[in-house]
Formats: C-alpha cells, structure tokens, sequence
C-alpha cells in the first residue's frame, strides 16, 4: 500500500514538470516577441535564451527529482 | 536507474524501456567491482577516442582549405571559445581547455548514445553528478582563490535594503549550493528520458493495428533527440561558463 502511495506521489510531483513547461515557453515565446521586433539584435542575446530556458527549467528538474526519490528511493 | 531486468516478467511488452541504462559487465561474470570493465567504460572511451580522433587527427593537416574533419573541429572550437569569451569574460579563456574538454565529451557521449544499441554514458546521474561537482569545486575553489573573502559578496545583494539583506543571503547561498544538482540532473534527465520515450514508442510497435504511427513518433522523436543532445551539452557548458563568471566577477 505504501508503494502505491508513493507512485501517486511520484505521478503529482510531474506535474511540476509542466509547471516548467509553461516557464520554458514563456521566456521562448517572449525571446521571439522580442526578436521579430528587432531581428538584428536576436542573434546576440540566443546564449541569454538559453540560460534562461535552463533556469526556469532547473525547478522542473526538482519537481523530476522527487518523482525520481519517490518512486525509487522511497 | 533499473537495476534487474525486467523483460521476463512482462507479458504485452517485450523489454523494458529502462532496459537500456544497466551497466553491465563486458567479459562475462557478474561480479562487478572498482575497476571492471563494464558498457559504461567502453562508450565512454569510444567518446574519448572519438574526440582525439576529430581535434588531433583533423587538425594535424593544417590545409589552408580545411577538409571536412578540419572544418568541424575548428567549428567546434570557434564555438566554445567564442561562448567562453562571450559569456564568462575575457579574462576566463585560461579556462578554455577544461570547457572545451567538458563540451566535446559530453556531445559525444550523446550522439555516440543515438546510434542502436549503444549505451549512453551522460544518461546517468553518477556520471553528470561527478562532472557538475567538478565544476562547482572548480568555480567554488578559484572564486575563492582570485577574490578571497571578496567572493562572498555574491551571496550579499548589496543593491538590496539592508532589512532584505539576510534574507536574500540565505535564498542566495541555498541556490548556490543547489546549482551541482540541476546542473547535473538537466543533462541525464533530458537524455534518459528521451531515450525512455523512444523505447517506449519502440514497445507499441509490436502491436500492429498502431505500428505505422509507432515508427512515425520513434522517428520524430529520434529527431528531436538530435537536436536535444546537442542542446544540453550547450546547456551544460553555458552554465559552466555563467558560473565562472560569478566566481571570477561576484559583485551583484
């Protein structure tokens, strides 16, 4: 019963990943608002995108880690 | 990850999709102790021999119309120097050799991890683990070194009010010590699960009213893999090079 428990627990924790989700489409679709207004400067600001995709995504992968403790620590 | 197999109990699919990730001996046995030589080392060494053979033997020719293995390994290069001078600052390139380093293994140990068959080192935590706390003792230790006790100004904002200070100093030092754990579970967790997906799309393919669609997504799936095991190994290093920055520059 208590492993079961903890699947539930392990199937709630993903939905922090498309928490994350949303935050990584936010700063993408917000990165492209921005660069069709100004094209010339995207190219310059692509390795801001990417840290910024990585740290919004970084609390998803908390969210993975417990599913991950869950289902195979506990 | 899985550490018994699984394929003999289950009746509708055939393997399991974490099958892939068990680290197995090579030479028979199943004693596996320090220093057995199990899938795990060989990928890895084939990353390595991989990388010697593209940065040493492309660019031993030196043609001043670069051949097709010149030219990648220069591209590789310009890239990731580019990206240290761009990111972490001028006075970071002394780094270079160690973010090259970290970036062409992790790319190869990706796309060598695509090919059929083949084992996929960064898909495991104990590997992305040991590279991520190399460079957060790395970045922690030269902080340090260059700034002494300059560097822990980066835990206190002192754009801040002085009543938010404190707090902002706790949120900032658990970041801090939080970076080593998503910066190494990023890489494995998008490798591993994106190869998971494949093998799962992989087990519908025996069902033949489906199979058609199957192939389809294992495909397109293989397809974004691609572009996945490239971006994470970007990810990885731009990360690398951010943290740098803070060690070499940690005024807020």
């Amino acid at each position: 019963m208590e492993g079961d428990l903890a699947h539930i627990g392990a199937g709630l924790a993903a939905i922090g990943s498309g928490a994350a989700a949303i935050g990584v489409g936010n700063v993408a679709g917000n990165f492209l608002a921005g660069a069709l207004r100004n094209p010339s400067a995207a190219a310059s600001q692509t390795a801001t995108l990417f840290i910024g995709i990585a740290f919004a995504e970084a609390l998803g992968i908390f969210s993975f880690l417990v599913a991950l403790l869950l289902m195979f620590a506990v | 990850m899985a550490t018994e197999t699984h394929g003999a109990e289950g009746s509708s699919l055939v393997f399991h999709p974490m099958d892939q990730f068990i680290v197995k001996p090579l030479f028979g046995g199943d004693h596996m102790g320090m220093f057995t030589i199990t899938n795990a080392t060989l990928w890895m060494m084939l990353a390595i021999v991989a990388v010697i053979a593209l940065m040493v033997f492309g660019t031993s020719r030196r043609a001043t119309i670069p051949g097709r293995a010149q030219s990648v390994a220069e591209l590789a290069y310009g890239f990731v120097y580019k990206m240290v001078e761009d990111v972490a600052g001028k006075d970071a390139v002394g780094f270079f050799p160690y973010i090259m380093t970290l970036f062409m293994f992790i790319v190869f140990s990706n796309f060598l991890g695509l090919l059929p068959m083949s084992f996929t080192p960064t898909s495991h935590f104990a590997v992305t683990v040991v590279l991520a706390m190399l460079v957060f003792l790395t970045v922690t230790i030269v902080g340090f070194v260059k700034n002494g006790a300059k560097f822990l100004g980066l835990f206190w904002v002192s754009s801040a009010p002085l009543a938010l200070r404190p707090v902002l100093a706790i949120i900032e030092i658990i970041s801090y010590f939080v970076r080593p754990v998503s910066h190494s579970i990023r890489l494995a967790g998008n490798v591993m699960a994106g190869h998971a997906v494949i093998k799962v799309f992989a087990g519908f393919a025996a069902i033949a009213v489906i199979s058609p669609v199957s192939v389809l997504a294992i495909t397109a799936m293989y397809g974004l893999e691609v572009l996945v095991s490239f971006i994470q190994a970007y990810v990885f290093t731009i990360l690398t090079c951010v943290y740098l920055k803070d060690a070499l520059h940690p005024s807020h």
